[in-house]
C-alpha cells in the first residue's frame, strides 16, 4: 500500500511514493536493486581503466594463451609428453577465463569506500532503499562486467582451439565445470570484496585486505590446476571429479559471505567510520568492561560474587544457540566415531584381560604422587591447549574450526565405544573411566567449544542493533569471562578428579 | 513534520548530539546556526534515518526514524554538506536515476527534472556531465537532485554556500515559493544573514546541545537584548552625546547622528526627547533598530561559553 500527497504549481502528477514497509518482497528487492546495478555497470563502462584490461583480457590474451598452449604442446611432444602438454590445454581455459573476474575485485573492493571516499555516497543512503537493495545492486554491478569478459575470453579461447592446430577437443562435462568454477570463483571474489568494501575506512585499507581474498583464490586456483593435471576425466573422485566438491564449497562460502555482506551491512558505519588508525588501548579497555558486565550495557560488577551470580550467568545466557549447535555437532560426531567402528576394515581385536584386576593393580603402581602431580599437569595443560587452539582458529574461520577440532574427541569415544560393544567388553569399566571427570569435563569442553564458536561465528551475523566491532569485542569479553571464570576452574577440578578419583572408582569396579 | 524528543547520540563515549527537542511545523522554516562540530550533521543524519538515535525519538512527516526508516527517507530531501555527484552521468540520466529510486514513472520525472533545472537556470547545461559543472551549479544540482520527488520535508546543509549572490537568491527564492506550498524545512548553515531573511524559527547548537530556540524576536527577548535607537538631528551633534550619556548608554556616533541603546524605549525615549528639546536641539529622528542574529547569535554563544566553557581537545 502507499500513500501520495499532491502538490500544487507543477503540470507534472506531484507524487512522493512511499514503500508500504521496509521489507520488501523479493521481485521489489530485485527491481530496486537493479537500479543500482545499472548505474554502476554504465559507469563501469565509462571508465577507460576497466574497459582496456576487460577488452584485452577478452581479444588478446587468449589468442595468446592458445598460442602458448600450441607452443607448449609442440615442445612437450619432441620429449614424449604429450600428455602434460594436452592437459595443460585446460589449464589455460581455466586461466583465460580467471585473469578478467580478478578485475571484478578492483570493482568489488571500491564500490562501498569508493563512494564514500568520493562523497557521493551519502545521497544514495538517504533514499529509500534498503540495505539488501543496495548489496545487491552493487554485488551485481561489480560482476557483470567481468564475467562478461571472462565468459567472451574462454569463449575466444575455445575457438581458436577448434580452429587452431591442436587436435586436443575439450570434454563437455570440464568445459561446464570450468564455466561454473569461473562463475564461482567470480562470486566469492566479489561477495567476499564487498564485505571488505563496506566495512573498510579507505580504498587504500580496502585493497590491502584485498590480500585476504585474492591470495586463497591463487592457492585454489593452484590445488584446481592441480586436480586437472591428475585426472583426464570429470568423474574420477581424486582429479577433475573432485572439482564437483570444490565448487559445492565455494557455493558455501559464497552463501556465507552473502549472507555476512548483507547482515553487517549497516548503514551507520558505512558514513561512521573514518579512521585507520587502531585504538588498541581503548578496544582493550572495552574488552575489560565486557569481561566485568553484568548486562548489555557494560555495567560491571561490583565484587567478585556478583561476577559469579550476575555476570558469568548473563554471559553463559548468551551461549545458548552455540552450545545447541555444538552439542548437535558432538552427537553427531559420536555416533560417527561409533558408525565407522562398525566397518570390517575398520574394527581392532581388543586383547584378552585388558582390564583385568592384575592390570589394573600394575598401574596403580605405576601412579606414583610425582606421576599424579605430572599427570594433572598433563591432562589440564592439553585440555586448555586444545580449547585456545579452537578459539583462535575459530576466530578466523567464523566459528567453523572450534566443531571441527574438539568434537574429534567423540569421534574417538564413540569408535572405543563401538569396539567395547562389538569385543563383548563390559561396559561398566568403560564408564567407571570416564563418568567420574566426564561428568565435569565433558560439559566444560563442550561450553568452551561453544564459546569459540560464538566468537567466530558473531561477525557473520552480529546482535540486533550492534556493529560488528562492537559484537566482536562483547564476545572476546564473554570468551575471557567465562575461560578463567567456569572453564578453566573445572577443567582443574575434572583433572583432578581423573588423576585422584577416577582409577579408584575403576579399581572397584574392576574388582 | 519535523519533531524531535530528547534526540541523543553518542558514538562510543563521545556525546554528539545531546537531547536536542525542536518541532517544525508544515510550511515553516527552522535554521539550524552553529559552530563546526556542533552536532548539525549527526542531527541531520538521524532525521534521514542513516544515524540510529541512542536515547530520544524523531518523527518525520509522521514516521519514525528508527520504524519506518524507508518511509521517512522516501519523505525527506536531503542535500548533503558534499554535493556527492556522479561526475562522469550526464546531469539528465543523473536526475533520472535518482527519480527512478524513488518510484517515480519515466514521464513525471523527465518533467519534473527539466521544471526544476529550468527554474534555477540549468537548463541550457543539462545536456552536460556533471564532472562539467562549476562548483555553485554542481550545489543547485544537488538540490534539484533533494526537491526531484516533491518531499514534503526538506533538510538542507548550507544550500547556498559556493554560490554566487545571483545563483544564491534563485535558491532563496525557491525555498520562499516552497514554503508557501506547505513544506518543512530544516537548514543548517553559517550565513546568518540568510538564515535571517528565510528561517521563521532559529535553533543554535553547540556542543550537541540546543543553547537557544525561538523566533529572532523570541531570541532576542531571551538574550534580554537592549533596544538600540538612532537619533538624528539637524547639523553637528555638538555635545549631545555628551548631554544624554547619563540616561542612555551611547553605542555609536557619527555625522548627526548617534545610536543608544536602553532597556525600554518607551520609558526613556519620551524623557530623552524633552531633554533634547529643552537644550534647542533639532530632533529630525527617533528610529528603532533591530538586533541583528548575529548580535544574538555572538552574545547567545559568549554566555553559553561562560556556563559551559569548551574543553581543550
Amino acid at each position: 500500500m502507499t500513500t501520495t500527497w499532491n502538490t500544487k504549481n507543477s503540470e507534472a502528477a506531484d507524487e512522493v511514493v512511499l514503500p508500504a514497509d521496509d521489507s520488501h518482497g523479493f521481485s521489489e528487492t530485485l527491481r530496486n536493486a537493479l537500479i543500482i546495478t545499472r548505474r554502476e555497470v554504465r559507469d563501469s563502462l565509462r571508465d577507460w581503466r576497466i574497459i582496456v584490461p576487460i577488452v584485452m583480457l577478452t581479444f588478446f590474451f587468449p589468442f595468446l594463451a592458445q598460442w602458448v598452449a600450441s607452443g607448449f604442446s609442440n615442445f612437450l611432444s619432441q620429449y614424449g609428453a604429450e600428455l602434460v602438454g594436452e592437459r595443460s590445454i585446460p589449464f589455460l581455459l581455466m586461466i583465460v577465463g580467471f585473469f578478467p573476474i580478478s578485475i571484478s575485485l578492483v570493482i568489488a573492493l571500491e564500490t562501498f569506500v569508493g563512494e564514500k571516499e568520493r562523497r557521493s555516497l551519502e545521497p544514495l543512503l538517504s533514499t529509500p532503499l534498503t540495505n539488501t537493495e543496495l548489496y545487491i545492486g552493487k554485488t551485481l554491478a561489480a560482476m557483470i562486467p567481468p564475467l562478461m569478459a571472462s565468459f567472451g575470453g574462454m569463449m575466444v579461447y575455445l575457438l581458436s582451439l577448434l580452429s587452431g592446430q591442436l587436435a586436443w577437443r575439450p570434454q563437455a562435462m570440464l568445459v561446464i565445470q570450468i564455466f561454473m568454477l569461473t562463475i564461482v570463483q567470480a562470486l566469492v571474489m566479489v561477495t567476499g570484496a564487498v564485505v571488505v568494501s563496506s566495512q573498510a575506512t579507505s580504498t587504500r585499507a580496502a585493497n590491502l585486505l584485498a590480500s585476504f581474498i585474492i591470495i586463497p583464490m591463487t592457492l585454489l586456483i593452484n590445488a584446481e590446476s592441480i586436480m586437472m593435471f591428475l585426472a583426464p576425466d570429470a568423474i574420477s573422485p581424486y582429479g577433475i571429479g573432485s572439482l564437483w566438491a570444490v565448487l559445492v564449497g565455494m557455493c558455501v562460502v559464497v552463501v556465507l559471505f552473502l549472507r555476512i555482506g548483507n547482515t553487517i551491512f549497516n548503514r551507520e558505519e558505512l558514513l561512521g567510520r573514518n579512521l585507520d588508525s587502531m585504538n588498541i588501548s581503548g578496544t582493550i579497555r572495552k574488552i575489560g568492561r565486557y569481561i566485568r558486565a553484568v548486562d548489555d550495557a557494560g555495567t560491571p560488577a561490583r565484587n567478585l560474587l556478583e561476577w559469579y551470580t550476575k555476570a558469568i550467568p548473563y554471559s553463559l545466557r548468551k551461549q545458548k544457540r552455540a552450545v545447541l549447535v555444538t552439542l548437535g555437532v558432538s552427537l553427531v560426531a559420536f555416533v560417527g566415531g561409533f558408525a565407522v567402528g562398525l566397518v570390517p576394515e575398520w574394527r581392532i581385536v581388543l586383547p584378552q584381560g585388558t582390564l583385568s584386576p592384575r592390570t589394573v593393580a600394575i598401574i596403580n603402581d605405576i601412579l606414583t604422587p610425582t606421576v599424579q602431580r605430572e599427570a594433572l599437569t598433563f591432562i589440564v595443560g592439553n585440555n586448555v591447549r586444545v580449547l585456545l587452539a579452537a578459539t583462535i582458529l575459530a576466530f578466523f574461520s567464523f566459528g567453523v574450526m572450534a566443531l571441527v577440532m574438539t568434537p574429534t574427541v567423540y569421534v574417538v569415544l564413540g569408535y572405543i565405544f563401538s569396539q567395547l560393544v562389538l569385543s563383548g567388553s563390559d561396559l561398566t569399566v568403560y564408564f567407571a573411566a570416564l563418568i567420574p571427570h566426564g561428568m565435569i569435563e565433558l560439559p566444560t569442553v563442550l561450553l568452551g567449544t561453544a564459546v569459540a564458536f560464538r566468537l567466530g561465528a558473531v561477525v557473520t551475523r552480529p546482535p540486533r542493533g550492534e556493529t560488528v566491532g562492537h559484537a566482536v569485542v562483547v564476545a572476546f569479553g564473554d570468551t575471557i569471562k567465562l575461560g578463567l571464570g567456569v572453564i578453566l576452574p573445572c577443567l582443574i577440578v575434572a583433572a583432578l578428579i581423573e588423576v585422584y578419583i577416577t582409577f579408584q572408582v575403576v579399581q572397584l569396579v574392576v574388582r | 513534520m519535523i519533531e524531535t524528543q530528547d534526540l541523543t547520540k553518542e558514538f562510543d563515549e563521545f556525546l554528539a548530539v545531546d537531547r536536542v527537542s525542536i518541532r517544525v511545523g508544515a510550511g515553516e522554516v527552522l535554521a539550524v546556526l552553529g559552530p563546526n562540530g556542533a552536532g548539525k550533521t549527526t542531527t541531520v543524519r538521524m532525521m534521514t534515518s542513516i544515524l540510529v538515535p541512542t536515547r530520544g525519538t524523531a518523527r518525520i512527516a509522521g514516521y519514525d526514524v528508527v520504524r519506518d526508516a524507508a518511509k521517512v527517507r522516501a519523505s525527506v530531501g536531503v542535500l548533503t554538506e558534499q554535493h556527492g555527484l556522479y561526475e562522469r552521468m550526464k546531469v539528465l540520466e543523473y536526475l533520472d536515476f535518482f527519480g527512478e529510486i524513488y518510484h517515480l514513472t519515466k514521464n513525471v520525472r523527465q518533467t519534473r527534472a527539466r521544471e526544476l533545472l529550468e527554474r534555477f537556470g540549468l537548463a541550457e547545461a543539462m545536456n552536460r556531465r556533471v564532472g562539467d559543472y562549476s562548483k555553485g551549479m554542481k550545489q543547485k544540482l544537488a538540490l534539484v537532485r533533494a526537491l526531484l520527488h516533491h518531499p514534503p520535508v526538506l533538510l538542507l546543509d548550507e544550500p547556498t554556500s559556493a554560490m554566487d549572490p545571483q545563483s544564491a537568491k534563485q535558491v532563496r527564492d525557491a525555498i520562499i515559493d516552497l514554503q508557501k506550498e506547505e513544506r518543512t524545512f530544516l537548514i543548517t548553515t553559517h550565513n546568518l544573514t540568510e538564515a535571517q531573511a528565510l528561517a521563521n524559527k532559529i535553533a543554535i547548537i553547540r556542543h550537541g546541545r540546543i543553547i537557544a530556540q525561538g523566533s529572532l524576536a523570541e531570541l532576542g527577548q531571551q538574550m534580554g537584548a537592549q533596544v538600540r535607537i538612532e537619533l538624528r538631528v539637524n547639523g553637528a551633534l555638538n555635545g549631545v552625546a555628551k548631554d544624554i550619556g547619563d540616561m542612555v548608554e551611547i553605542c555609536d556616533t557619527g555625522d548627526g547622528w548617534l545610536q543608544y541603546s536602553t532597556p525600554d524605549a518607551s520609558v526613556t525615549n519620551p524623557v530623552l526627547l524633552r531633554k533634547l528639546i529643552g537644550l534647542g536641539v533639532e530632533v529630525v529622528s527617533l528610529t528603532p533598530i533591530t538586533s541583528t542574529l548575529e548580535d544574538i547569535y555572538l552574545k547567545i554563544m559568549e554566555e553559553d561559553e561562560v556556563v559551559h566553557p569548551m574543553q581543550s581537545l
